[in-house]
This record gives C-alpha cells, structure tokens and sequence, in this order.
C-alpha cells in the first residue's frame, strides 16, 4: 500500500479497539517467566555448549600474542575462538568496530576471543587463563582536548546536513539587546538496559538460525550475512522477547557474532551472553557532547538570532551525535545557524542511544531557553509560546504536518499549578528543602520508515499476524492486535501476534520511535488486502462490505468472517511504503515537560517531587502502554539529569564504571508520582494510523526541566550534566 | 544434591561453582528467574529461600540444598496467577518484562518484612510494631531491584492495590 496522500476515514477510525486503553497481551507471560528471552530458549536448542568472552584488556594497540594453552586445556574446554583462526570476517553496515578485534585492538572490552566449554562455568573459568601480551599506542581519549580538531561529519542519514544558516546570524546576535552565549556538556551515557545481549547460535549445515535479542531483525540478519561473508537468506534471526534495547540493540552486536563462529569451530549450538561488566566498554553508548548556544532577542522576547553548535567524537568512521538538530525547527527567529562537528577518538563505539541527537540537545538547548527568559525577566512558559512556529523556520514553505507545543505548554502549566511558581529562585522552602519548579519543550520527528507484514486467516475466524516487528517493552504486541482486530472487525482475542522471526516479512523495526506508527500501518495494509481476499472468497462486492462484531456485512447478507477460509486459509501479504508527505510536511511530536524538584539546604541532596508530560503525537493507539513509554523515558530523563554519566578514563581509554553499581541508574526511591496527558490529535499525514511514536518524545527535554526545577529551588545554575550535589554545594544559598 | 524448589524436590549434580541462579536456569529449565547484571546489582535474579528475598546470582547452589526455594514459576501460572501478577499485568507495572519476575518475587517478601515489622532506613520509629505501607516506604524498600524501562509507577500501584485488597480480605474475615 502506497501512502502518498493523508488519510481519509478509513476502518481504523471506528477506534472499537484501537486508542483503548489495553493490558499487554504478553502480560501473563512476562509476569509468570514464561516469556521466552534469547539465552533461554532451551525449547528450541538441545544442549548448547557456553561460550565466554575475552575483551581487550587496552584500548588501542595490537595483540603481540595470545597464549591459549592453559585455557585449552582447561576442564570442558572444546574450542577457543580468536582473530587468528575465524578465517576472514567482514564488517556489518551498522558497525563502527569490527566485533572480533585482534591483532589490531580498536577499543577497550573489544571482543578478542571466544572460549566455549560444556558449562557456563567451565568457560568462565577457561576464559581467565587466555593471557595476552599487549602493544598499546597512545589514542585520543578526551573529548575536550580533542573538540579544536573535529571536522564536518559527512551529510546524510537520519542527521542530516552538518551544517545549516539561514539568515544574518553573527550580525543579528551582535545587535540584539539581549543575549546569552553559554556552553553546556552531557557526558557519555549507557542504555544499560536489564537484558544483557544474548544469542544461541545453531548451524544446520551452511544455514545459520541464531535466537538473538535485536531490535532491528532486518538490518541485523543482513549484518550477520556480511559480517560472517554468508548469504543474507543462510541466516535465520528469532526475537520475539527482548529484554529491554534503548538503541543498545539496534545492531548486531558480539554475542550474535561469536556465537556463530563458536558453533561452527564448536560443531554444536553455543550460547553466549555478554556479561555485564563487559557490555558498557564492548557495545554502543550515546556519545558525549560539549554543545555551545547562542541566543539573542530583543526587549519584546521575540528571538532574532539563534545558534546550536555540538561537539562530539568517536572511532575513525562513527558518526556524530546529532545534538544541534531540533535547534533548527523548535523556535522561530529570522536569523539561526547549527554546526555539528566530529571529532576522532579511540573510546569505544559511540551511536543511536533512545532520542539520539534531541535527548542531549534539549538538554542543553531547554537550558538556555530557561536562562534566555530569566534575562528577559518573562516567564519561561511565556517566552516558549511567544515564539513558536508553525512552519519549519529553515524553510518556512514546508508546514508541520501538526504542531500543538503551545498546547501542551498551556495545559501543562495549568494542571501542573505553574502560576505558584516563584520567579525568583531560591526564594520557596519546605522545612529544609529549597523548592523549585521547572518547564522544558520537547519535540522529537516523526520518521517514515516501510514495514510489511503477513497475516492469516482460519476458519475460525482467527487471525494470525506475522511480522519481523520487535516488541522491546513498547507494547508492540498490544497494538499490533489491536490493529488487525480493528480491520477485521474483531475482538482482541481473535488475533495471534508473531514477531520478531526474519522468516517473516521485513517491518520498520523498533528505533527512533517509529515502531508503533509504521509497524501498525503495515499490518493494517496487510489487514485490507486480506479484506479484499475474504470478499472475493464470499462472493461479495470488495467496495461495498463491511467487518465488524466476527461478521462480514454486505446488503442483508451477514457471513461469519471464519467462513472465508472454510475451504482453507488465506493469506494476505502487503506493507506501508511512503511517498514524500515527510518532505512536503515536517512531521514531529511534542511535548511540555513539567518538574518540580527538592533540594536539600544543607546537603544539596536533590530529589524529584512531582513530573508532569503533556504529549501531542499523533493518535495514541493504546493509551496504558503509550503512558507507560513516556513515565519510563521520564524516568530516563531523570536519569540523565542527575546521575547517569559514564566516567572516561582519559589515559588509558574507557569507562571506569562499566557495571549496574558504579552507572547509576534511576531506582524506585528516586522516581515520584509522575502525570501523563496525552492530547487530542490525530495526524492524517503521518499514515493511515493517524499515529506518530511517543517512546523518544517522553525524553525530550526531561533533563532540562529537572536541571531548570533544581536552580529554581537553588539559584545555582549548573550546566555540566549530571547535576550531582557537589556542582552546587558550595553555592547554595546561605542557611538561615 | 538435593533441592527444594517450588515444593518439589528436585536432585540435581552440578558443579560447585554453580550459583543457585544458573541452577535455576541452564539446569532446571526455571529461566523465570532473570540474570541482569550476576553481581548483585539489579535484582533480576530474586528468588525466595525460606521466604525471605535474595539475589540467586549470588548464591552458590550447593550452599541452599534443601531450603525452600520459592521462585516466580511457584508463585502462579498463566491459568492461576497470583493477585500480585494479575495487578502487575492491570497496571501495567512492566514494559519489556525483564525485571519483572524479581520485582514480584521481590515484593512479595517485601510485603512479608512490613508484616513481620522490619524497619526500612526510612521508617522513623523503630519501636513501632505495625509499619505503615506507605508509597515512600515501599519505593524505599523495592530500591534494589531496578526497571531500566522506569514503570516504577506501575510498579508500586500494583503492589499497593494488591496489599490494599489483601489487607482488606483479612479484616473482613478477622471480623
């Protein structure tokens, strides 16, 4: 199905099933352990032996040697997996590093070699007896010691162009009567999601089945064929439970990979989990930004210039975090410029990490919104509404396709109680805690990605949807169901979702908060294809019939729907493709964040009290999961605001705190009651759903409400995230 | 060895190293019970030994030889789940679903400690026979079992409605 102009009234719009709040059809699954998760699928896999990683002990150099004798002959020991007999590995589109590394060591933690044992402890064992002999050269570790070099990264991708301007930017800036030019950092951040990466790879002759945990089956089955130099149709990939990604899982990452290699060298299935300590240094992280903003206005609050320069590096090849992006279509202003650089370092891989390129940015962005109104002494919610825009300010032809962040900002600061805000920070206390409250905007795009699905019909009316579509937490499951119930005009009960299988057709995948808008699109374009089959099955004209309660209707006649494949099943296969909506219209979501935080007088102990998100995205297909999504990427937000930072060691290259006790992440004593409110809106030229994603957006700008709630409780405005107690301490205001 | 797991009594001959989270696991088919980080950081492996919550990952199996051994698949099952599952799935106390086996076995020993009047570092009078199940005291004392998809609120709604409910069945019957 094409979808190249937006939609109309379309069976979708009966919402019997659709935009209900729904329990997770998973739920009595995941809540009993039953689920099945990729390390566990002793169903699928007799007997697999264990795999251990080895990861580089340096973070730059070569391996000199590897003496392998003790660890062979080692109890259990059946094989041991290294550079130098994988044969010739290639490298996956969506890898920076090669996941194998040896003799050449790319970063810190790189897998180097594999031990595989008949027991998980036998390999762990075996593992710690490979010694390596190591020549380490010296790499480039800090970012701010390496910002002077970093260079335009090349154009394209989700990211765009490096560099844009529009206007008289340096001119504009220079004369307006108020100004701010601040700089602001986020540091290096872990998805440390609770599921490590895992995989049991299977090989039947030269065909490859690995039971993996990826949120992008598609990309990754064709990652595997290239890395392994297979063809991409040897390879089968199986996720249907995935135990949480955040980005973390967008590619193939060293489980997959070795252990493949380990049950070829092994000659039986292996299992391999990468074990924590190893997961922050061997897989991906959201980069570190030093991000320098620009803002000028007059006395009026209206923006006449506004600037968002970023800084940030990784390996030779990586890409840049995109930190500038949303600058260039959150405000208006006439005269505007963003710059992305990149620079190269030799810490390990940096990517795609939950809102890549806005979860930074706004954060220092939303930041200097908050000082930019204090100096115009107008209220922050004020000074955002005041400059709103309703057309993408670089190219003022192309429209949003909806835009309600005023909205969301209104109704927020109504409901949140903003009018009791004081101004003046540092001026509310409660016994011994300084108050304050906090706002940031957020916005985060609406991407089109094509997705295709399968789906089946029996004679007893069940209908069975077969997608490689990921379930990452997001609720996938739910509103897939609901999708397909709602076309077929059936109850939820009557349709099986299956995902997460490359046997499947190709869907959008889970990342950039695409999943639910596209995936959902391609199963209802399934579902009407399956329509016109079921109607020529019956003998009824395909224009003029209706599905609804089980039943098909057309004139007097009612059919139950299972009688269509009495004489067998039908199948329909058909998926979303996209015309150039995206580009005629700028699609994106929104959102006004609201926190107010505690700060303790004495200690600079910081706690949240109450978070508040009022969201436009879209239609919401299933409002319980969809308030789930953004509590979870406000609770991340939190996260980022004041605590999570991976520490880099800037002489010998990686993260010191590469475990769930030294990155610090949110627990239950730190996250309060937290409010969602979900707009009204339906947007008809994002897909025949009329949906957009809302997982991303709830992270949108959460740092910067926390960070701009804890200096208006304290007066002490930090902008070097994380906002840890002793960036402030000293400059709280005087007890009395 | 022996092992008590789920009232039934199971022999099993593993290696000494093996920890009681792994028997569990790659042993005994129980893959419920959850290996976040195996260093006793994140609460995924909870099980239940003599009713009181530890971190399976940090036991060494042969150390719990016949001990009651509780984990989630002995809590309830997808045709008979216990009101603690049966809330987590009505408010939505999960997203990829993880954790969520140790949040609950966790909570129900939880509920057990406040019963037992166990103070947490947040109760401010020890003496004190009858805790209150306030929501900071629960966040207080679920603090060790973590939710990187953050659906703490959820959590701690399902564990309050379940507590509410049971507490309201047992002054009813008391009656």
């Amino acid at each position: 199905m094409k979808f190249d102009t937006p939609a109309t009234t379309n069976p979708i719009d009966r919402l019997k099933v659709v935009g209900k709040a729904t329990d997770r059809i998973e739920g009595p699954l995941k809540t009993t352990g039953t689920a099945p998760y990729a390390y566990e699928r002793h169903d699928a896999v007799a007997d697999p032996a264990y795999g251990y990683i080895v990861g580089a002990g340096i973070a730059k150099g070569r391996i000199v040697s590897m003496d392998l004798a003790a660890a062979r002959a080692a109890p259990g020991v059946i094989a041991i997996v290294t550079a130098a007999n994988a044969g010739k590995l290639g490298k996956g589109k969506f890898n920076t590093a090669k996941l194998l590394g040896g003799p050449e060591v790319d970063h810190y933690h790189q897998a180097i070699a594999l031990v595989v044992a008949g027991t998980f402890e036998q390999a762990r064992a075996a593992a710690a007896l490979v010694h390596v002999h190591y020549a380490r050269t010296r790499g480039n570790f800090d970012l701010a010691a390496a910002k002077s070099s970093a260079q335009p990264p090349k154009a394209g991708g989700i990211g765009g162009k490096p560099d844009t301007a529009v206007g008289d930017f340096a001119g504009a800036f220079a004369q307006a009567p108020v100004s701010l030019d601040a700089t602001y950092t986020t540091p290096v951040h872990s998805h440390a999601m609770m599921e490590p990466h895992a995989s049991i790879a299977s090989w039947n002759g030269d065909q490859l089945t690995i039971y993996t945990s990826n949120q992008m089956i598609n990309w990754s089955k064709g990652d595997v064929a290239a890395t392994l130099g297979i063809p991409a149709e040897k390879v089968r990939l199986i996720s249907p439970y995935i135990g949480g990604g955040f980005g973390g899982k967008l590619f193939v990452r060293a489980d997959a990979i070795m252990a493949a290699l380990g049950a070829k060298a092994a000659g039986r299935p292996v299992k391999v989990t990468l074990q924590r300590p190893l997961m922050f240094n061997n897989t991906t992280h959201r980069p570190a930004t030093i991000q320098r903003i620009r803002i000028g206005a007059g006395q009026d609050g209206r923006i006449t210039a506004i600037g968002h320069e970023g800084w940030s590096g990784d390996l030779p090849g990586g890409g840049p975090e995109t930190a500038v992006n949303q600058t260039r279509l959150l405000y208006a202003g006439p005269n505007r410029m963003t710059a992305t650089r990149l620079a190269v370092l030799d810490l390990p891989e940096g990517n795609a990490m939950r809102a890549p390129g806005e979860a930074p940015g706004l954060m220092a962005l939303e930041i200097a919104i908050d000082e930019m109104a204090e100096k115009l002494g107008m209220d922050p919610v004020r000074f955002r509404i005041l400059n709103d825009t309703q057309v993408d300010p670089e190219q003022p032809s192309r429209e949003f396709s909806q835009r309600q962040l005023v909205e969301c900002l209104r109704l927020g600061a109504e409901r949140f109680g903003w009018d009791k805000r004081v101004a003046k920070p540092g001026s509310v206390r409660d016994g011994r805690w300084l108050i304050g409250m906090g706002v940031a905007a957020g916005i985060r795009n609406n991407l089109l990605m094509k997705s295709a699905a399968r789906v089946r019909l029996d004679s007893h009316g069940i209908v069975t949807v077969e997608t490689d579509m990921t379930d990452i937490g997001t609720g996938t499951y739910t509103i897939i169901a609901q999708t397909a119930a709602e076309t077929m005009g059936l109850p939820l009960d009557s349709v099986i979702v299956k995902l997460g299988d490359s046997s499947f057709p190709a869907s959008a995948g889970s990342g950039g908060q695409w999943g639910a808008n596209n995936s959902t699109a391609g199963v209802y374009a399934a579902c009407m294809t399956l329509r016109d089959k079921v109607a020529q099955a019956l003998g009824l004209n395909a224009a003029d019939v209706d599905f609804a309660d089980g039943q098909v209707r057309s004139g007097n006649r009612s059919i139950a729907l299972g009688d269509a494949a009495r004489s067998g099943e039908l199948v329909a296969e058909d998926g979303i493709e996209y015309g150039d909506l995206d580009k005629t219209y700028q699609q994106s979501t929104f959102a006004g964040h609201f926190v107010e935080a505690a700060v303790d007088a004495a200690t600079g102990e910081i706690r949240i009290r109450r978070m508040l998100a009022v969201c436009a995205a879209g239609r919401i297909l299933n409002p319980k999961a969809a308030r789930s999504q953004v509590i979870g990427a406000m609770t991340m937000g939190v996260g980022a605001a004041l605590m999570e930072e991976l520490a880099v060691d800037t002489r010998f290259g990686f993260f010191v705190n590469h475990d769930l006790a030294g990155y610090e992440v949110p627990v239950h004593a730190d996250i309060p009651h937290q409010e969602v409110i979900f707009l009204d809106e339906e947007d008809p030229i994002s897909s025949p759903m009329k949906a957009k994603g809302v997982g991303e957006l709830g992270l949108c700008g959460v740092g910067a409400a926390v960070a701009n709630a804890v200096y208006n409780a304290t007066g002490v405005r930090v902008r070097d995230y994380p906002i840890t107690l002793d960036k402030h301490l000293g400059r709280l205001p005087t007890l009395t | 060895m022996r092992f008590i797991i789920n009232e039934h009594s199971i022999e099993a001959d593993v290696d000494v190293r093996t920890s009681l989270l792994d028997l569990l696991r790659d042993h005994l088919g129980l893959t419920g019970t959850k290996k976040g980080c195996n260093q006793g950081a994140c609460g995924a492996c909870t099980v239940l030994v003599d009713g009181e919550r530890i971190n399976s990952c940090l036991a060494l199996a042969v150390q719990y030889q016949d001990r009651e051994i509780l984990t989630i698949e002995g809590l309830g099952t997808i045709g008979d789940l216990h009101p603690l599952q049966a809330a987590f799935i009505e408010y939505d106390g999960f997203q990829c679903g993880y954790c969520t086996p140790g949040q609950i076995c966790s909570a129900v020993a939880m509920i057990g400690e406040i019963r037992r009047g166990l103070p947490s570092a947040l109760t401010e009078d020890l003496a004190l026979e009858q805790i209150g199940f306030s929501e900071d005291e629960i966040r207080e004392r679920m603090s060790g079992n973590l939710c990187r998809c953050g659906a703490y609120n959820g959590i701690i709604e399902a564990i309050r409605a379940t507590y509410a409910e049971e507490s309201a069945q047992e002054r009813e019957a008391a009656a």
